[in-house]
Parts: structure tokens; C-alpha cells; sequence
């Protein structure tokens, strides 16, 4: 709020000094002006901004103090606190300038305070829950609206026929059908500004909101008719005018007011106009639109305070302003009652007791009914100050009294909250799946009823609409199905960042998106043993290898690094290709960060399939330094820049280099340079050889450094090939062991979106080699070096990388394996890359310290 | 339509069917209307080919799965009674207090269980009780379209599975299916007012 207020702040003043100079200079060249001229109050020419801005920069402090204060927010709705303020202000207005200033305007407050507000609902309505409430709302709105003018208008024409009102109202039968028409309209900014904080269930506030919303549309016209009624005079108005008058009323209803035209804009606008920007676009207008609304909705209720204190418009009554606060709420009870009872009839969930209780109790009367009566001609209608004295009673009095009261009256009558529970990939199907079988059932009982219509108008939408108007690329992913699952993503891996990524803690195993299982045990280990079968090895030892507190750090900070960190090269390409809007820039955009998410979560999502292979080769859990040692060894870049002296290499490192012959590869390695940075690491332990602990790194050096050799290890080792270039590095505990076919899901769900792009790439042979050298340059930026114990040796006998290999194809039987992860593995095609003629280069390092 | 006694007085046994489905007399009689009108032939029950007939069951992404829903056991015929207790499923559910029903007496057909069960079959086409992934996938092929890539479908399902999947079989049991959906109101949205 005050973040969006400066900006507005600064205008008029930046204004301000803009318009001080072009004025000065004219008088320079002449006559030099007399004394110091060098001040001068420009008020009048920046007044309106300034006094905009002023009134922003109020409601946005006004709105912090009151969040300073949680207890006091909770119990009063921000509205109410906000009219108390403009009361205050007000005052302290009209004791300094001896007059009232600065009200409420009609034309503002229609113009440009209500447009955004009803803009910005209409634009976050839940659309689903209100096209189903649909007869409901307009029910209310339309029925409920003409009865409540119309019983309220007359019964203070027989309040004041018996005598309750003073004779000084000089007001006929019109006059009090003007004023019932336009202190009958429940107020839609009020409504949601107490509903809000409320939380009443969806079916419930949908109703009341989509009712407040287009109600305003019938009180407008209405009050329109009664008012060229009541300027006319009540002696001229014929029988036949009031035929006119209705037809008046058809014509203008249809034509729709403004204000439910933008409500229905805000509607229409939310489907395709998200379909069609992108997501940080959607984001901006998200937030605009919500600040825009809150500004107005702030000053709409100071102004309302502030108006409030004017006593030159006031004329009290006492008979009538009891009497009207009597009546809309006698009356609007009544009504919602009768109306309730007759929809009960049609309605699959009948509205019960309590709902219409609340819903009766939730007519607030806002700034819609104020702005009307203060738009009234006092010539023509001679009670007009009476009127609005008992206008911003009763507005003050349902605002005030009503939202203060509505929070513990729901509570007390335990309405039903509104519950909010997490989209699952199951309901979104299902739901989807319920819809298409009671359009069919429909159909076979012959009734063309709400759910026909609806299937007809979502094939229609599909067919034609939104080919129409969705951008073909987003047209294509348009699907809600799709869109919940890609939702479930990325809150999964924000969740699992979050985290730190400790995702296989001691209570084991679970998706966050995923509803929590009924036992915390049974999901962890036995149930895991039992899924994965052969896939996943489970060693809880190696899980709970006892780490320092400061590796832990270490790792998981790396482990965010790398994961958030963008991707130097790759932004570079895509500063780029932001000149040229290629066709496929959307895509390449969601494929970004659906990689990006994907990379996170594959992270936790280690496949095992594609690391066995691994495993063979002897890949053991480190000791915490040698993991360490890892993830600084991880950091070398792939491009042309030289890797760091590991400070071990002399002694024991191994290094595998893994060539990519296929001529299919060549053409990705550019690709991958593109990838820039690329950290690999494959931590596995394999407990069951003799709790022998071997580390393995795969670093992807440049290739000038390290000439190919080719050995018999490369026959032996295709698994290679996809290895090094987008593995992660990972420490053990970060790691989660998921079972196979959990995997495969997102390594399908990965390929299919790289495989939009690249096609993929063909495995290739991998060769082990040794190249001391590229180690040397290494810079020596961690002490974790130090801790690097030199005791590692090459480990990868032919033999055992052969019957790792078969153990990969029939991975079941070996059930001691343990597993290290790939973390991004091979299913990134993209990242597959090899330059056309460059040789691609993987590293491993092979200790196996403990032998 | 005629006068409704003399309808319902046509309907065989109709009060055995009455009180196994809970339609009311009116609609029992809208039902028969329709189940005639359906009947090209007059020929007293319905084949597949007059269900497929209508319009716009046949744009309906289930649609296929839905008739079938109607032929249990592969039969060919449907008659009256079937009918009515296929659509039961889809009456809504009153509130009447579960104490004054015979406890021995069987569910009704529109129980929640029983609206979920009808949903559950359609997935479940070999009728072996659990949703494999296999018919995930076929059932998200139907309904999301073309717009959606083999291999994202397929992600999609799988992730379904697993969603649901409690004891790890790779495939949802209707035990799982229910709990996957417990936070749904079924009564609601498996219901169609027009049924009573």
C-alpha cells in the first residue's frame, strides 16, 4: 500500500518543481523581480495531484498503523477504523479551515473510485461458484432490490402519514421511493470489505457479494426513474409514465448499468487475458488491480468519514432516520426470507436458516447509497438534507455497527467457514469427470438443465472462444487439468526449497502436495522399501551419516545456490531472444521455469534408474569433508575455464572422461555451453561392500584441457554420457529416495517438456581418463579442502562396472545396492548437448578411502 | 402428458421400483415418458444404439463410458427397472434421519458410496476394483484433449497415481479413489435436482 502510494506521491511533487521554474523564467529577462522571489507558493497548480497523493499517502499510514495491531484488526474490520479516521480528520479539517472540504464526490467516487474496486472483483471472482449460484444472485440482486426501494420507500410514507415524522420532511410518497431506492442497495465495496475478514463459506459469500455487485445496477436505474419522477412532480406524473418509467427501467437494465459491465469485463477479462500474458505479467496485473482497489476502497471510506462531519448538509429527524434503520433491516430480513424460501424450491442445496441470517444481517449500505443521495436537487426534492442525514446514519450504522458485530455473530451461529484445502491433482480430475457425467445423465433424462447448458458452453468456449482469443501457444497448455498439475510443481518445489531442501528427514517421506498420509512410518521407509522394490536402496545408516552442523549448512546452502542461482549463459540467450519475439517465446519461457521448478524437485526426486550404473562403479558415501570437497569440486565451470586444483588429484583422483562420439551428440554441445555453470555430483554409498566409503565427483571440464582417450571402461559406461552436465550436487541428506515409478513421472514430465525443444540424444559410450592437470588451477577458496583426505584411489575395475551395468537392467535382485541419486540426470535432453566435433568430457573421481 | 395415475398404472411393478430407487411417483412417470420417447422401436427396453442416438452424448468425453455404465455385465438390453437405477444415482440425498431406516435395509442407490461407485467405474473399465495407471491415462486422454502432449499426459497420470495411491500398488483402489475425495461434497455435486 505505501509502496504504492510514493510513486503517486512523487508525481505531483517532481510536478511541483517542473511547474516552478518555466514560471520564473519568463520575469528573468525583464525587470528582475522585486526582493526574493526566489519562494513562491505554487499551490493551485499542483493542488489536485498533490491533495490526491496526500490522501493515499494518509490511507496507506493509516492502514499500516492499524496492522501494527493485530489484536485490533481482528476485531474491527478495517473499514470501520477507516471511517473513523476520515471522522477524525474531518474534524480537525473543519476546526482549521472553518468549513468542510474535501468530500465525498458523486462524479469521483463514480468515475474513479468505484471502477477499480468493482473491477477488481469482478476479476477475482471464483467464476465456477458463481455462474452456479447464478439464479440465486440474481435473484437477490433484481427481486430483492425492487422489493426492498419499494416496501422501505413506502413504509416511511406511512410513517409520515401517521405523524412519526416531523411535518418539517417535506417529502411525498415519490420522494420516499427515491430514497428507499437508493438506501436499498446493499454496497458492494462494504460488503467485501467486512465479507473479507469474515471467511463465511464460498457458497454464502458468493451469494451475498454477486448480489451487492449487481444490485448496484437496478438501484441506479431505479433511482433514475424515481428521480425524473420527482423532478417532474408527483401532480404531473401520469398513469401512462409510469408505463414509461417501466419500459424506462426494461430498456435500461438490459443496456446494463456501467457497473456491471465492469464487473462482467473483470470476468471475462480473467480467462483469457491470463491465457495470454505471461506469468509475470499475470503477476503485475494480479497486483496492480489489488492495490488499485484497496486505494480506492481506503479513501472511499475516509471520505465517507470525512463527508460525514459537514453539518451544513445535515437536517436531523429523529422518526425518520429510526424509522429507516428499522425498516432496511426489517424489510431486507423479509425479503431475503420469502426470496429464500421460493429458491429452496429450485435449489439442489437449500439455503438454510443460518445462511439466510447472515445474509440478511450482511446488507451493508456504503459510499453507493451516499454518493446517490448526495447527487439528489435540493430544489426538487426539498427533504434532501434529511435524506442524507439519515443516509450516513444509516451507512455509519451498518458499516460500523453491522461489521463490527457480523464476525461474532457468525462465529456464534457457527456458520460454515469457508474451508480452504489444497488443490490435489485426484479432485481436479474427479471434479472434471462429476461435471461430464451429470451433463450425460442430463442428457439421458432428457432435462436440459444447468449442467447441459454449462457442458454446451464449455465446448463452445473450447471450439471457438478461446481458439479466438487465447495466443495459439497458450491455447495449447490452456488446460485446467494441466494447470493444477503444473501448479502442484511448483509449489512443491518452492515448498522443498523452503525447506532447505531437508526433504527425507526423520518423518520421512512426503510430497507436500500431496494430503498426509494416515501414518508417518508407514509412508517412510517400509512403505518406501516395499514401492520401490528394486529401484530404490534405502540405507538409513547412510541417511543418517552424523555431519556437522556446519556441513549440513554448507550443503544445503550450496544445494540452494545451485538450485536458484540462473544459469549465466542460458540469460544471456534469452536477453536475446527478448528482441526478437520469436513465435516460440512463450514456450521457451514456461520450459524455463518449469526446468527451473523440475531441477528443484528432481533434486529431491533422485532417480535411481539412471544412477545405477553408478553405484557399480562404487560410489560410496563420503565422510562429511569429502562431501564438501565435493561441492567445491562441483563449482568448476564446463567452459573453457579451468578447473580448480582439487588438491587430491596427485594422489588418488580418478578421472573418468566420458566421450561422446555419436555425431547425433555434436550438434548439443553448444547447448550445453549454453548451460553455463553446471554442477555435477553423484553421491552414492553402497554400504554393503564392507562399509568401504568411496566418493564420486563428475565434474564436466572443458574439453581443450583433457584430450580424449577412449578405454575399455567406455563400453562399459553408457550411462555416462548424460550424467555430468546437469547433475547437482547434493549431499546424501539432502537426497530423497523415491521409488521408481514415482520417478518416472517426473522424468516424463521433464522429457515431455524438453522434449519440445530438443530432440533426445542418444547415450553415449563412456571412456574413462585420467587428466592430472585440470585439477591443478583450481583455486583454493574453501578450507574445506584441507579436510579432503588424500587417501582416495582409483576404484573401477572393468568387472565391477560390468555387473553394475547388469545390475542397472534387472536392478530388483540387488537389494543391498546403495543408490546415489541423479539428480538432474539424463532426462534433461536439452542439457544433453555435445559441440559438433567437441568431445565431451566427464570426470569422475572414484575414491574408495576406506578400502 | 395425460392424467399421472394413469401413467404410473403402466409402469410395471412400479412400486417395487419405487422403493428401491426412492424416485418419486412424478418422476418415475417424467422417467418412463423418456424411457419410451428413447425406445425408437417400441420394442419395451433400450439398446446401446438408442442411447447413442442422443445428441449430445456423443460429444460427451465419456460418453461411451456412461452408456456402457447403463449395460452392466455386457448385456444388450435395458430395460424399465435398469433404467431407473442407473439414474438413482444421481437423486439427491435428503436429509432424513438415518435411524429411521431399516438398518438391515441395503444402502440406497443414491448413498455417497454409491454415487462415488458409479464415478469409480468409469475409470476402472477391467472391473479388477482399482484404477491403474493405464486407465488413468486413457480417462485423462479423453478429457484433456489435444492440447496436451502424450508424454505430459502421462506424467499428469502418473503423478494422479501416486496422489492416491496409499499402499503402493501403483494403482487406486476404490478404498484410496474415496479418500482421495473425502474433502468433496459428492452428494452435492453427484446430483440432479430434477431427480427427486
Amino acid at each position: 500500500m505505501l509502496r504504492a502510494a510514493l510513486p503517486l506521491l512523487g508525481l505531483p511533487l517532481a510536478g511541483a518543481g517542473a511547474a516552478e521554474t518555466p514560471t520564473q523564467e519568463p520575469r528573468a529577462p525583464g525587470e528582475p523581480p522585486p526582493g526574493l522571489a526566489l519562494f513562491r507558493w505554487q499551490w493551485h497548480e499542483v493542488e489536485a495531484p498533490y491533495l490526491v497523493a496526500l490522501w493515499i499517502l494518509v490511507a496507506s499510514l493509516a492502514k499500516i498503523v492499524f496492522h501494527l495491531s493485530r489484536k485490533v484488526t481482528s476485531l474491527v474490520p478495517e473499514s470501520c477504523l477507516l471511517i473513523l479516521l476520515g471522522l477524525v480528520l474531518g474534524g480537525i479539517v473543519l476546526a482549521v479551515a472553518k468549513k468542510a472540504e474535501y468530500q465525498l464526490e458523486p462524479g469521483t467516487f463514480f468515475l474513479f473510485l468505484l471502477p477499480p474496486i468493482v473491477l477488481d472483483s469482478g476479476y477475482f471472482m471464483p467464476s465456477r461458484l458463481f455462474f452456479d449460484n447464478l439464479g440465486a444472485i440474481l435473484t437477490y440482486a433484481v427481486v430483492g432490490t425492487l422489493w426492498n426501494a419499494f416496501t422501505t420507500g413506502t413504509a416511511l410514507w406511512g410513517l409520515q402519514q401517521a405523524g412519526l415524522v416531523a411535518p418539517r420532511v417535506q417529502a411525498g410518497l415519490l420522494d420516499f421511493l427515491l430514497f428507499g431506492s437508493l438506501i436499498s442497495a446493499v454496497d458492494p465495496v462494504a460488503v467485501l470489505a467486512v465479507f473479507e475478514e469474515v471467511h463465511v463459506n464460498e457458497t454464502l459469500f458468493i451469494i451475498v457479494f454477486g448480489e451487492s455487485l449487481l444490485n448496484d445496477a437496478v438501484t441506479v436505474v431505479l433511482y433514475k426513474v424515481c428521480n425524473s419522477f420527482v423532478e417532474m412532480g408527483s401532480a404531473n406524473v401520469q398513469v401512462t409514465d409510469y408505463l414509461k418509467g417501466v419500459a424506462y427501467l426494461t430498456a435500461e437494465m438490459t443496456s446494463l448499468s456501467a457497473i456491471l459491465a465492469v464487473t462482467m469485463c473483470g470476468l471475462g477479462c480473467k480467462k483469457y487475458v491470463e491465457a495470454n500474458i505471461s506469468h509475470k505479467s499475470r503477476t503485475a496485473v494480479k497486483y496492480t488491480m489489488k492495490t488499485l482497489a484497496s486505494c480506492a476502497e481506503t479513501v472511499i471510506f475516509m471520505l465517507l468519514g470525512i463527508s460525514a462531519v459537514d453539518s451544513s448538509k445535515w437536517a436531523w429527524d429523529s422518526g425518520l432516520v429510526l424509522g429507516t434503520l428499522f425498516f432496511i433491516l426489517f424489510f431486507r430480513a423479509l425479503g431475503v426470507v420469502l426470496q429464500t424460501w421460493v429458491l429452496n424450491q429450485f435449489r439442489l442445496v437449500p439455503l438454510d436458516k443460518i445462511d439466510q441470517v447472515v445474509m440478511s444481517y450482511g446488507g451493508l449500505r456504503g459510499a453507493v447509497a451516499f454518493a446517490l443521495v448526495i447527487l439528489l436537487d435540493r430544489t426538487k426534492v426539498p427533504a434532501k438534507d434529511y435524506f442524507v442525514a439519515t443516509t450516513i446514519v444509516v451507512v455509519f450504522f451498518t458499516v460500523i455497527v453491522q461489521g463490527l458485530t457480523i464476525k461474532p455473530l457468525v462465529k456464534w451461529l457457527k456458520v460454515k467457514r469457508s474451508e480452504h484445502h489444497k488443490p490435489t491433482l485426484n479432485q481436479e480430475l474427479h471434479e472434471h469427470t462429476f461435471d461430464h457425467i451429470l451433463a450425460a445423465v442430463e442428457d439421458v433424462v432428457g432435462h436440459h438443465g444447468y449442467h447441459y447448458w454449462r457442458d454446451r458452453w464449455e465446448q463452445f468456449d473450447k471450439k471457438y472462444l478461446s481458439q479466438l482469443l487465447m495466443r495459439r501457444s497458450a491455447y495449447r497448455i490452456r488446460d485446467q487439468i494441466w494447470d493444477v498439475y503444473y501448479r502442484l510443481n511448483i509449489r512443491d518445489a518452492i515448498s522443498f526449497v523452503d525447506q532447505g531442501g531437508h526433504v527425507l528427514s526423520s518423518t520421512g517421506l512426503t510430497l507436500p502436495s500431496m494430503p498426509s498420509r494416515n501414518s508417518v512410518a508407514e509412508t517412510s521407509v517400509t512403505n518406501l522399501l516395499r514401492e520401490s522394490g528394486s529401484g530404490a536402496c534405502l540405507d538409513l545408516q547412510v541417511i543418517d551419516t552424523v555431519r556437522s552442523g556446519r556441513d549440513r549448512e554448507d550443503a544445503v546452502m550450496h544445494h540452494l545456490l545451485c538450485g536458484g542461482l540462473y544459469k549465466p549463459r542460458r540469460r544471456y540467450k534469452a536477453s536475446c531472444s527478448r528482441h526478437f519475439i520469436s513465435e516460440d517465446a512463450q514456450e521457451r519461457q514456461d520450459k524455463e521455469v518449469f526446468q527451473q521448478n523440475m531441477k528443484r524437485r528432481l533434486e529431491s526426486f533422485k532417480s535411481t534408474k539412471h544412477n545405477i550404473c553408478i553405484t557399480k562403479s562404487k560410489l560410496r558415501p563420503r565422510k562429511a569433508g569429502h562431501r564438501k570437497k565435493d561441492g567445491v569440486a562441483n563449482t568448476e565451470t564446463t567452459n573453457g575455464k579451468p578447473p580448480r586444483d582439487l588438491g587430491f588429484q596427485d594422489t588418488a583422483a580418478v578421472v573418468l572422461t566420458v566421450e561422446s562420439e555419436e555425431e547425433s551428440d555434436s550438434s548439443e554441445t553448444e547447448k550445453e555451453d549454453d548451460e553455463g555453470i553446471i554442477f555435477v555430483a553423484r553421491a552414492t554409498g553402497e554400504v554393503l561392500q564392507e562399509g568401504k566409503v568411496s566418493g564420486s565427483l563428475e565434474v564436466c571440464p572443458s574439453p581443450r584441457i583433457i584430450p580424449p582417450s577412449p578405454t575399455c571402461a567406455e563400453k562399459e559406461l553408457p550411462w555416462k554420457s548424460g550424467q555430468g552436465d546437469l547433475a547437482v550436487y547434493v549431499s546424501s541428506e539432502t537426497t530423497k529416495i523415491v521409488p521408481v515409478d514415482m520417478q518416472t513421472g517426473w522424468n516424463q514430465s521433464i522429457s515431455s517438456l524438453e522434449s519440445l525443444a530438443s530432440p533426445p540424444c542418444t547415450q553415449a559410450p563412456a571412456i574413462t581418463h585420467l587428466p592430472p592437470y585440470p585439477l591443478v588451477a583450481e583455486e583454493p577458496q574453501t578450507p574445506l579442502h584441507q579436510s579432503y583426505d588424500t587417501c582416495s584411489s582409483f576404484t573401477f575395475p572393468p568387472s565391477l562396472a560390468k555387473a553394475g551395468r547388469s545390475r542397472s537392467e534387472s536392478s530388483a535382485d540387488i537389494p543391498q545396492q546403495q543408490e546415489l541419486q541423479p539428480l538432474m540426470g539424463h532426462e534433461d535432453p536439452s542439457h544433453l548437448s555435445l559441440g559438433a566435433a567437441k568431445p565431451r568430457w566427464h570426470i569422475q573421481f572414484n575414491r574408495s578411502g576406506q578400502l | 402428458m395425460g392424467s399421472r395415475s394413469s401413467h404410473a398404472a403402466i409402469i410395471p411393478d412400479v412400486d417395487n421400483i419405487r422403493r428401491e430407487t426412492g424416485f418419486s411417483q412424478a418422476s418415475l412417470v417424467r422417467l418412463h415418458h423418456r424411457f419410451q420417447a428413447l425406445d425408437r422401436n417400441k420394442k419395451g427396453y433400450l439398446s446401446r444404439m438408442d442411447l447413442q442416438q442422443i445428441g449430445a452424448l456423443a460429444v460427451n468425453p465419456l460418453g461411451d463410458r456412461i452408456i456402457d455404465s447403463f449395460f452392466p455385465d455386457g448385456s444388450q438390453r435395458l430395460d424399465f427397472p435398469g433404467f431407473v437405477r442407473v439414474l438413482a444415482h444421481f437423486r439427491p440425498v435428503e436429509d432424513e434421519d438415518p435411524g429411521i431406516r431399516d438398518p438391515k435395509a441395503p444402502e440406497p442407490l443414491n448413498s455417497r458410496m454409491n454415487k462415488l461407485r458409479f464415478a469409480f467405474q468409469l475409470y476402472d473399465q477391467d472391473r479388477d476394483g482399482k484404477i491403474s495407471r493405464h486407465e488413468m491415462l486413457q480417462v485423462l486422454r479423453l478429457m484433456v484433449g489435444v492440447q496436451v502432449t502424450e508424454e505430459q499426459l502421462e506424467s499428469i497420470a502418473d503423478r494422479t497415481v501416486q496422489e492416491a495411491d496409499e499402499d503402493g500398488d501403483g494403482a487406486v483402489s476404490f478404498l484410496e479413489f474415496t479418500k482421495s475425495l473425502e474433502k468433496m461434497n459428492i452428494e452435492q455435486k453427484m446430483s440432479i435436482r430434477i431427480l427427486k
